[in-house]
Order: C-alpha cells, then structure tokens, then sequence
C-alpha cells in the first residue's frame, strides 16, 4: 500500500477530532504491537491496532474512515489491558467510528436485515449492535 | 440492608433460564433480593466517547429508581448491563460536572443521583457477602465428576477499574465450581472475545471463535462450558449450528449460566433451569451424571 504523508494531512482537525472524542494521547504510543498481537481479530482486520493508531497520528483520516477494522473491534479492551503505555486503543477506535457515525453513516442496515436475522438474536445482541453501528 | 436487583432486558425472555436459576439459587441460600421498579434498559455498551454524556442518561437511571426504593446497593447478572452500569457510575462519580449535567436532563425526576449507589455482580456477592465456604454446606447435590470450563468473556473482568478478578485470568467462576464439587478446567480461551455483537450481521465472525474457544475447552476435557453473559451464552451456544456448518468435525457441547450449575447444586427443581431454551442441550450430561 502507498502512503502519502503531509503535513497539511497531520495538522488536520480529523487527528484532533481524534484524541478529543478518544480522550487519548496519540504521540503516547511508541509502536510496541502488543495491542495488535493481543487482539482475538486482527484475522478479520484490514489495518491493525497499532496501525490504527500510527495513522491517527499521521492523519491517514481516508484509509481509516474506510478501513473494515474499524467495524471489526467489538470493544473487548484486551488491547487497553496491555497496553505498557496505559493507552486505550479501543477508545481511539470508537472515536474513528464516531466520526462517521455523527455524519449518519451507519455501518449497520437495519432495513436490510431479514425478519429470521433480527428476530434470531436475543435483545442485548440487537440493542448492542444498534448502539454500535448506528447513529 | 435490602438489595435491588436489576434484571434488563435479555435475562426476561432469551436468557430466562439465567434468571429463574438465578432467584431458585439465592432463594435456597436465603438472600432477599427485590426486582427494581421501573427499571429501564441499561444501554447494553458503555459509551466511549469523551463527550457522549446522553448515553450515560439510561444507566443513571435505574440508580435513581435504587434511591427511590430506599436502598443503595443493586445487583446484577448480566455481563453487560453490570459493565454498562457500574462505568457509568464510576464516571459521574469521578466527574461531578458530567453528574450535574446528566442530572439536569433528568429535571423530572423526584431525586438527583448523587453518585451513592454501590453495583454489584452477583458472583461479587456471593465470594464477598455470602462467602464459598457457606455456600459449600448449602450444596445438596455435589457434582462430581463434572468437568467445566468457566468462561468470562470481555466485560465482566475488563477494564481493570470496574472488574472484580483479574483482567485476563480470573478465577472466581473456578473456584466456585470446585465449592459446589465440580471440576474446574482452566482453559487458554477464558476471557477471549466472543465477538459480541458482531452476531447480527457478521454470524461467520462468531462461528469462527466460537469453534476456537469451545475446540480449546473441550481439547483440554471440558464436559460442558459455564457462562455469565446472555450474549456470550447465544454466541457460544446458538451459533454452534453455524459453526458445525463451517466446521464440519465440530463436536456439540452445552453451555450453562454458572447460575444453572448453581441451581443443580443447591437442589433446586428442573423447572428453574429452564432446560428447553438451549440449543444445545444439556439434559443428557446433566442425567449421565445423576444430577437431574
């Protein structure tokens, strides 16, 4: 994959939108890859836990908005757990889906699921998932 | 001191054998508990975001409701809701501005959460208050020679500031399975990610770890798999019928609520396991071994 690293890209407000939603340092992280050797899906992942991050800080905001990983993370803090920095990665990931989601871009089509696929799942699976990937 | 219990919503229809098990065990160990009123949806995911304080609305809540039944501590045995409802509280009670912010929306309401509401999970209740050994006199039907692998999945023990074991290799489900008689295996998988959610719309995700993590419990001589979370117990259990699709050499194995093992220990009647809401099920080992 190609990369074009700017400055204009790294002092764009998609990085402070970022840590402000996050809450989290992004300059913490020091690329150790323990979050990324951790996490149970980085098989299904497009751009790994670190990655997420190393691109964060360099405002790849593109890659990211449109990277499959970013509705991979369920959210089980493994990542948080090991992090030797005290990073929450899991946090930095949801900022990434709040950006898209505060635009309406929902990642899940309810409309498009089918009666047996909605009516299947207990409650906790639908309301979690809606509180997800929805807006 | 009376203590609130908060069901939500899973544990009033899929997940009934969780809570009829839940009140036939503490019922047998003689602890009163008394379903909140009013309660509401907990918000099942605590937010992440730093400035999403809406969605902390829905949890706070229910703590009102606690203050309004003239108790301050609350039970919970959902994984989910535990997490959603004790990050929650922990959050305005570290950041007063956000309690007074939330509390402003909730202008109707007769009393303003102050942050006082202690939220339990049922098995902090029983290691700390009711305590294993008291629980070990109280076991009437010992299950030996069951071998179980406990799973914790993500929310009960994780982050570190809201769980009550370990982050990554808790031991509290274990150590009260070997005080009902049974036989803990301790498996690599216990707290690996069921994928949650993800069982909406991405099933072959959930097919996937659930092969993993029940291959690995049953590779190590797990006879059945004890659960604490609805949603780990639908994955885990329901989605084994995509997983032998995917994996045809997959072999079947029941899941129980720990609540469910508890409940055949105590001695409580069949009828409280609500057996017939597994997909797998778990009657044939339970009667191989005696106990039903």
């Amino acid at each position: 994959m190609r990369i074009n690293i700017s400055k204009s890209k790294i002092r764009d407000t998609f990085v402070v939108k970022v840590e402000e939603i996050s809450g989290q340092n992004l300059l913490a992280c020091y690329q150790c890859g323990k979050c990324s050797a951790g996490c149970p899906a980085v098989s299904e992942m497009d751009i790994l836990p670190n990655q997420i991050i190393r691109f964060a800080q360099l405002g790849l905001k593109d890659e990211l908005l449109q990277s499959k990983s970013i509705w991979i993370c369920a959210s089980c803090f493994t990542c948080n757990a090991r992090c030797p920095k005290g990073i929450n990665i899991a946090e930095i990931i949801e900022a990434v889906r709040q950006i898209l989601l505060r635009k309406r871009e929902d990642h899940l089509k309810i409309e498009k699921l089918s009666d047996s696929e909605k009516e299947d799942v207990p409650p906790i699976a639908m309301v979690s998932s809606m509180r997800k990937f929805t807006s | 001191m009376k203590i609130s219990y908060y069901p939500g919503c899973t544990l009033k229809n899929d997940a009934k054998n969780f809570e009829d098990s839940t009140l036939c065990s503490l019922e047998s160990l003689g602890i009163e508990v008394e379903e909140l009123p009013r309660w509401n949806c907990c918000g099942t995911v605590f937010s992440l975001s730093t400035d999403d304080l809406i969605h902390h609305v829905a949890p706070i809540r229910n703590l009102i409701r606690v203050k309004e039944s003239n108790s301050d501590r609350m039970m919970t045995l959902c994984a989910m809701c535990y997490n959603t409802l004790k990050r929650a509280n922990e959050r305005v009670k570290s950041d007063p501005e956000s309690l007074d912010k939330i509390n402003d929306f909730m202008y109707r309401e007769e009393v303003e959460y102050e942050g006082d509401v202690k939220i339990f999970h049922l098995l902090e209740l029983l290691r700390d208050e009711v305590k294993f050994e008291n629980i070990a006199d109280k076991v009437k039907r010992p299950l030996k020679n069951l071998k179980i692998a406990s799973y914790y999945g993500c929310l009960l023990v994780r982050p570190k500031e809201i769980g009550f074991d370990d982050v990554e290799n808790p031991t509290v489900l274990e150590n009260l399975m070997t005080v009902l008689g049974a036989t803990p295996v301790d498996f690599p998988y216990k707290t690996e990610c069921c994928a949650s959610y993800q069982t909406v719309d991405k099933p072959e995700i959930v097919a996937d770890r659930t092969y993993h993590i029940l291959t690995s419990a049953q590779e190590l001589g797990a006879e059945v798999v004890a659960v604490s979370c609805p949603l780990c117990a639908f994955n885990l259990d329901h989605r084994q019928k995509e997983t032998v699709q995917k994996y045809p050499e997959f072999k079947n194995i029941p899941i129980l609520y720990f609540t469910q093992i508890l409940a055949v220990a105590l001695g409580c009647p069949e009828k409280s396991l609500r057996l017939d809401l597994h997909y797998v099920n778990p009657k044939p080992i339970l009667k191989e071994k005696g106990f039903i």
